[in-house]
C-alpha cells in the first residue's frame, strides 16, 4: 500500500489555475479502494490490445525502410538488410517535382484555416449556448443537435452541386469552407463552458461594466484553453484526415491534401502503363501520421482534462 | 456591427478595472448585489457570439439540405431537361435492389462490428480505470494512437497488410506453407473492413468511457468493498449504469459512421476491385451515381433517404438509452 499521491495543488500564483480548481469539483483521489493490487494477468490482457493498435504502426515504420523491391523480398514484421528509409524519404518528397511537398503545404492551409476557424466559431457558439439566454436559443441547439446525424455524404454532393454552381469547386475554398463547421466542437465547447466558467464570475464582470466582449476575451477564454485545445485537436484531426470532401471537390492534384494525393499514388499502379511506388506510398503515409501523432503526444495533458469534462455531462 | 465596435472601445476603457477583477476572481465572494439580479437577461447579444457559427452552419448544412430535398424532386431527362416528378425518384429506390443490398451490408456491419468494438472498448476502459494495470497511462495513450491515423493511411496499411502478395498473410502464407482465406475476397472483404474501422475507434470510444469512468464519485467503490460486492458486481451494479449516457453516445457515433462507411471501401476498391462494388454501401453507391453516373437527382433522393433512416435509429438507440437509465 503505497501513500496517497500528495494533494497537487495548482501553485495559487496565477488566477487561471485558481478559478479552475475552484470551478472544478472534481473528487479527490483518497481512498483506499483506490490503488489495488496490480494484476500481471489483466495487464497481458490488455496487452493484446495493444499489440493490436501497435501491429500496423510498426509494420508501416518497417517497411518505410524497404525498397520496392524489399518490399516484396523480405518478411513484412521486419527489416531487410537494405535499409533505405533516408532515401525513401528524399525520394517522397522529390517525387513528380516535389508534389509530396505540395500537398503537405495544402494540407497545412486546409488545417489552419479549416480547424482554426472550426475551433474558434465552436468556442464562440459553445460560450454563447452556456452563459446567454438569447431569443431562438432552444431552436438553435435543436438544428445543431438534429444536424449531428445527418451523414456527411447526404451533404456532400448537393454541396459540390451548389459550390459548382457559384465557381468554388477546385479551389481551396471548397474544402475549408465545409470544414468550418464541427457539430461535435459545438457541443464540447457548450459542455465545457458551462464546467468552466462560474455564473458569479460573469455576474461580478457585468457589474464592473465589462462589456460581454471583453469580459469573453479578457476574462472567460483562459478559463477555456484545455477545452479550445481539444477541439483544436479533434477538428484538426477532422480536417487533416480528411478525405471524401477533398475527392468530390478537387480536380487539380496540385490543390490535394496528403490522404487525396497518396490515395492518387497507390492507385497509380492499377493504371496501364503506371509506375508502381509502393515504397513511396509506405513511406509518404508515415511521414503524414508523424505530425498528427507527435502533436497528440505533446498536448496530451489538455485534450485529456478537455475530454475528460466533455464526458460530465453526457 | 456598430455595436461590436462599441463593445470594443470599452474594452480599452475597461482594461484596468478588468485586471482587478481576474485578479480577485479566484474568491467564492462576489458581491451581495449580484443575487438579487436574475443570473442572464435574455437578449440578443447571445447573437454576437452564435451568429457566426450559425451563419456558416446555414451555408454548409441548411442550404444542402434544402437543395438536397428540392433535386430529389426532379429529374434530368434526355429530352425536354429537367422535370419536376414529385416522389417518383423515392419509390424508384424502394424497388432498387442495389440501394437495398447496400443498406443490407452496412445494416449487417453495424450489427456485428459496432457491438465488437464497443464491447472491446469498454473493457480496457474498465481494464485501465481498475488501476491494477502496470503502466496504465502508456496502455491509455497507445490504444488510442491510431484515432490520429487518417482513414486513408489506415486502409492503405492493413489493405497491404492483407495483401498476399507482400503483405503479412502472403508472409504467413509463404513461411508455414498454408494458404489463408484471402481477407481481400469477395467474401471477407466485410469483415475485413470491420477491422479496419475497429482499429481506428477502439481507442477513441475507449477514452470516451474512460473519461466517464474518471468521474463517478469514489466513495461508491468504498460502500461497495464494505457490502462485500465483488469486483465483477462493481463494474455491472455501479459503473455500467454510472456511464450509460457514453455509452449511448458512443452507439449513437457508431451507427451514424456504419451508415456513412465510405473512406476505407472506396480506397480498397484499387486492391481488391472485384470485391468492392460500385454499391457496395449506401454512400458508395449514391458517390458513383452522381460522379460516374450523372444521376445527381437520384443521387441526392439516396442520400435523403440514407439521412433519414440514420436519424431515426439514432433517436431511437437515443430514447431507448436514456429511458432505461431512470
Amino acid at each position: 500500500m503505497s501513500a496517497p499521491a500528495p494533494n497537487r495543488t495548482p501553485a495559487t500564483s496565477g488566477r487561471r489555475q485558481v478559478t479552475l480548481s475552484s470551478a472544478r469539483r472534481r473528487p479527490q483521489r483518497l481512498h483506499t479502494v483506490d490503488r489495488p493490487r496490480r494484476s500481471p494477468l489483466l495487464t497481458g490482457l490488455t496487452g493484446l490490445v495493444l499489440i493490436y493498435s501497435l501491429v500496423p504502426l510498426l509494420w508501416l515504420f518497417i517497411n518505410a525502410t524497404k525498397t520496392q523491391e524489399g518490399l516484396v523480398g523480405s518478411f513484412g514484421l521486419w527489416f531487410d538488410s537494405d535499409v533505405a528509409i533516408w532515401d525513401n524519404i528524399v525520394d517522397t518528397l522529390t517525387y513528380d517535382d516535389g508534389i509530396f511537398t505540395r500537398w503537405l503545404v495544402n494540407t497545412l492551409l486546409y488545417v489552419i484555416l479549416g480547424a482554426g476557424g472550426a475551433t474558434f466559431l465552436a468556442v464562440l457558439g459553445g460560450y454563447a449556448l452556456a452563459t446567454f439566454d438569447f431569443p431562438g436559443k432552444r431552436a438553435v441547439f435543436a438544428i445543431v443537435i438534429g444536424a449531428v446525424a445527418v451523414p456527411g455524404t447526404a451533404l456532400a454532393v448537393p454541396t459540390f452541386l451548389m459550390f459548382s454552381e457559384i465557381g468554388l469547386t477546385n479551389t481551396p475554398w471548397a474544402v475549408i469552407i465545409p470544414s468550418l463547421i464541427s457539430p461535435f466542437g459545438l457541443y464540447l465547447m457548450w459542455v465545457f463552458s458551462a464546467e468552466a466558467i462560474p455564473t458569479d464570475l460573469l455576474e461580478a464582470a457585468r457589474v464592473d461594466g465589462s462589456g460581454e466582449f471583453s469580459t469573453f476575451f479578457r476574462v472567460s477564454l483562459p478559463l477555456l484553453a484545455p477545452g479550445i485545445v481539444t477541439v483544436l485537436l479533434f477538428t484538426m484531426v477532422a480536417t487533416w484526415n480528411n478525405y471524401f470532401l477533398p475527392l468530390i471537390m478537387l480536380k487539380d492534384p496540385d490543390w490535394y491534401p496528403l490522404t487525396l494525393g497518396l490515395n492518387a499514388w497507390n492507385s497509380q499502379a492499377a493504371t496501364a502503363g503506371g509506375e508502381a511506388i509502393f515504397n513511396l506510398v509506405i513511406t509518404g503515409s508515415l511521414l503524414t501520421i508523424v505530425p498528427l501523432i507527435t502533436a497528440f503526444l505533446l498536448l496530451q495533458r489538455y485534450w485529456r482534462s478537455g475530454l475528460a469534462a466533455g464526458s460530465v455531462k453526457q | 456591427m456598430d455595436g461590436l465596435h462599441d463593445e470594443e472601445r470599452k474594452d480599452k476603457e475597461q482594461s484596468s478595472s478588468m485586471t482587478t477583477l481576474s485578479e480577485t476572481s479566484g474568491q467564492p465572494a462576489a458581491p451581495a448585489v449580484v443575487t438579487d439580479r436574475p443570473p442572464a437577461k435574455r437578449s440578443w447579444i447571445g447573437w454576437g457570439f452564435m451568429g457566426p457559427f450559425m451563419a456558416v452552419f446555414a451555408l454548409v448544412f441548411l442550404a444542402p439540405i434544402a437543395y438536397s430535398i428540392y433535386l430529389s424532386l426532379f429529374r434530368d431527362q434526355m429530352v425536354g431537361g429537367t422535370a419536376f416528378v414529385g416522389l417518383e425518384n423515392y419509390e424508384r429506390a424502394f424497388s432498387d435492389s442495389q440501394f437495398w443490398s447496400a443498406l443490407g451490408r452496412v445494416s449487417l456491419f453495424l450489427a456485428v462490428q459496432v457491438p465488437i468494438m464497443l464491447f472491446i472498448a469498454l473493457l480496457v476502459a474498465l481494464a485501465i480505470d481498475s488501476g491494477r494495470l502496470y503502466g496504465k497511462s502508456f496502455f491509455r495513450i497507445t490504444i488510442f494512437l491510431p484515432y490520429a491515423v487518417p482513414a486513408v493511411v489506415a486502409t492503405l496499411m492493413w489493405g497491404f497488410m492483407y495483401g498476399t502478395r507482400f503483405g503479412l498473410v502472403g508472409n504467413i502464407n509463404d513461411a508455414f506453407g498454408v494458404s489463408l482465406p484471402n481477407p481481400l475476397s469477395p467474401e471477407l472483404i466485410l469483415a475485413s473492413i470491420g477491422n479496419i474501422v475497429t482499429w481506428e475507434f477502439v481507442g477513441y470510444n475507449m477514452l470516451i468511457f474512460y473519461a466517464a469512468l474518471r468521474v463517478i464519485p469514489h466513495d461508491l467503490y468504498e460502500a461497495a468493498e464494505i457490502d462485500g460486492a465483488s469486483q465483477l458486481r462493481v463494474i455491472t451494479a455501479i459503473k455500467i449504469p454510472a456511464i450509460r449516457g457514453a455509452l449511448v453516445i458512443a452507439t449513437i457515433f457508431s451507427i451514424i459512421g456504419s451508415f456513412q462507411l465510405f473512406n476505407e471501401p472506396s480506397i480498397l476498391q484499387n486492391l481488391a476491385p472485384n470485391a468492392i462494388t460500385s454499391y457496395f454501401t449506401p454512400n458508395l453507391y449514391a458517390f458513383s451515381l452522381s460522379f460516374s453516373g450523372q444521376q445527381h437527382n437520384y443521387a441526392a433522393t439516396v442520400a435523403i433517404l440514407m439521412g433519414v433512416i440514420t436519424m431515426v435509429i439514432a433517436y431511437v438507440v437515443q430514447l431507448r438509452g436514456m429511458r432505461k437509465a431512470r
